[in-house]
């Protein structure tokens, strides 16, 4: 555990210490406010709430999570330092391990950037703090998962353009896996049950339980999973593909 | 326990191509072995084995006794490592960067501030402590990559090409540092730059096409050259044919040969000994000269360059000669 948060340490202070945290926090809260406000009609529902907030996470993340996943391992192989890291001794799993929480972490402070947002609505009228709690928190998991995805793409390429639009694709796939457009497209040919489980994996409809302020276990324990899964599938693609 | 690179029957493929075919090694305590071979010989797949970045397709290699796939973790820890082009993470400084390897060699807080003084100072990176690596020359780059290699003072070093890229006063520095270290270390260097192995490897190994093609010292793989101690001699040109036929006549002589054509009235001539009288050819040479009344301008006995050596056994040409 140690070696994980030195890792996650290094990373932290390499996004810090470039514009393009700053950068990207400032765009992340821009837009979330633009949604919430342009689109999301956030004063003429006259609801103290904020769903028009969070329904629009899912589409940002979409962009803006694979856009932070996508240098953190096809940087590594296209400088060649993932031949330094790898001779070092720790484990790919901590370097992998290490590297996603400092995404995480980042992405969460881009998330807490936000809060102002939470005492607007406070100030406006009387939330319900705890689907507000809730909703963060369900945010902050899709956001993990959504990392894990770009980490283990960007594992397999050194190209971080090609990293970022194929995880945007795969994410994208996920998110709308629930919706009739994937759906029909399943229906056709493959078992009930199947269609079922793809439908299970649909990003927005946990979300929406969630911005509900619903958070179930086996939820949680979606998003926990996706993340183990595709950090997992990132172990493997390190290994096999550290050299090439 | 004296031998602390071990590599045994070390084979790896990359798709058809057989980077590494079958290489065995080891490299004891006090020696530097120059890891000599042409561009896509396995040099840097075999370094890449032994460091644990890359996992041998069979065959086995240790580190101070432990094994590189078996317990990577406490290998890891004995190795030194220079990777080619010596990357490090350019939006770093060589300061926070060495703090970061020190971390992660788990250097407890004392012995971390002194390693990186001693590192810093032996690798002369004071100037540049607060720079980002990135806008960093090609020359203290490399020194950032040797700096991080000996920092947490190993005692096995392995470096893939440290001078390659360097102007001479670089090179100098990064080959003075090596000598100052080899006594109690196993280093091992690749290069293909012959000069180095002569200026600081105890042994060199040639390979070549994934093989060991040759195993031992300078001096050694020097003795592979017919005109190993060759006596070479410049004597005026209307004497040579005397010269020759009076040379061809010594009991150590093999043969006696014109080199090139006459220039300034001088003709160089080379005599190559018979193998069994390799040393004492050019007391005979110059015994005789003395007895004929002949006067040459210049005599030396010729080494051999390693470069001669290094073609001969790694190119085709080379090869087919030698067949």
């Amino acid at each position: 555990m140690r070696n994980v948060w030195i890792v996650a340490k290094r990373e932290l202070k390499s996004y810090f210490g470039s514009p393009l945290a700053y950068i990207f926090v400032v765009i992340f809260v821009a837009m979330t406010g633009a949604f919430a406000f342009r689109i999301g009609n956030f004063f003429e529902r006259g609801q103290a709430d904020l769903i028009p907030f969070f329904t629009y996470h899912t589409w940002l993340y979409l962009l803006l999570v694979p856009a932070v996943a996508m240098r953190l391992w096809a940087e590594e192989r296209k400088t060649g330092t993932i031949e330094l890291l790898m001779t070092l001794p720790i484990t790919a799993w901590q370097a992998i391990l290490g590297k996603f929480l400092a995404a995480w972490i980042f992405i969460g402070v881009a998330l807490l950037a936000t809060v102002p947002m939470w005492f607007s609505v406070a100030y406006l009228g009387k939330p319900d703090h705890g689907v507000i709690f809730t909703s963060y928190i369900g945010s902050f998991l899709m956001a993990g998962a959504f990392l894990a995805i770009g980490s283990c793409i960007s594992a397999v390429t050194k190209n971080q353009v090609i990293a970022f639009i194929v995880a945007s694709t795969l994410c994208f796939l996920l998110v709308m896996s629930g919706s009739e457009l994937v759906l029909d497209f399943f229906r056709s040919w493959a078992p009930a049950y199947l269609v079922q489980a793809i439908a299970t994996l649909s990003f927005l409809n946990h979300f929406d339980l969630i911005t509900k302020g619903v958070v179930t276990l086996p939820t949680f324990l979606f998003y926990m999973s996706m993340i183990a899964f595709f950090l997992f599938a990132n172990v493997i693609v390190v290994e096999q593909r550290k050299a090439a | 326990m004296d031998v602390l690179v071990e590599a045994d029957r070390l084979r790896k493929t990359f798709g058809p191509i057989t980077a590494v075919d079958d290489i065995s090694l080891s490299v004891r305590k006090g020696e530097v072995l120059g890891f000599l071979g042409p561009n896509g010989a396995g040099k840097s797949t075999t370094m890449k084995m032994l460091t644990g970045f890359l996992e041998a397709d069979s065959g086995t290699a240790s580190i101070c006794g432990h094994d590189v796939s078996g317990d990577p973790q406490a290998a890891k820890a004995c190795v030194g490592y220079l990777p080619e082009g010596a990357p490090a993470y350019g939006d770093m400084t060589p300061k926070s960067f060495l703090r970061f390897i020190s971390d992660i060699r788990g250097l407890g807080i004392g012995r971390r501030e002194n390693r990186i003084s001693a590192a810093i100072d032996r690798t002369g990176l004071e100037g540049v402590l607060d720079q980002r690596i990135e806008t960093l020359s090609k020359g203290f780059k490399r020194r950032v990559g040797l700096a991080q290699a000996i920092l947490h003072d190993p005692p096995v070093l392995i470096m893939d090409e440290p001078t390659d890229g360097l102007d001479p006063n670089q090179k100098h520095l990064v080959r003075s540092l090596i000598a100052e270290m080899a006594r109690d270390k196993a280093i091992i260097v690749s290069t293909h730059i012959l000069e180095e192995v002569e200026a600081v490897c105890t042994r060199a190994v040639v390979i070549d096409r994934g093989r060991i093609v040759a195993d031992g010292t300078a001096e050694s793989l020097q003795a592979r050259l017919p005109y190993h101690n060759a006596v070479a001699l410049r004597v005026a040109e209307p004497d040579a044919g005397k010269i020759i036929a009076a040379l061809a006549a010594l009991a150590g002589a093999e043969t006696v040969e014109r080199v090139g054509t006459a220039q300034g009235g001088l003709a160089l001539l080379r005599v190559i000994p018979k193998p069994a009288n390799r040393t004492t050819l050019a007391a005979d040479v110059g015994a005789l000269l003395r007895d004929k009344g002949f006067s040459a301008s210049e005599i030396y006995v010729e080494r051999g360059k390693l470069d001669d050596v290094f073609r001969r056994i790694t190119s085709q040409e080379g090869r087919a000669a030698h067949a």
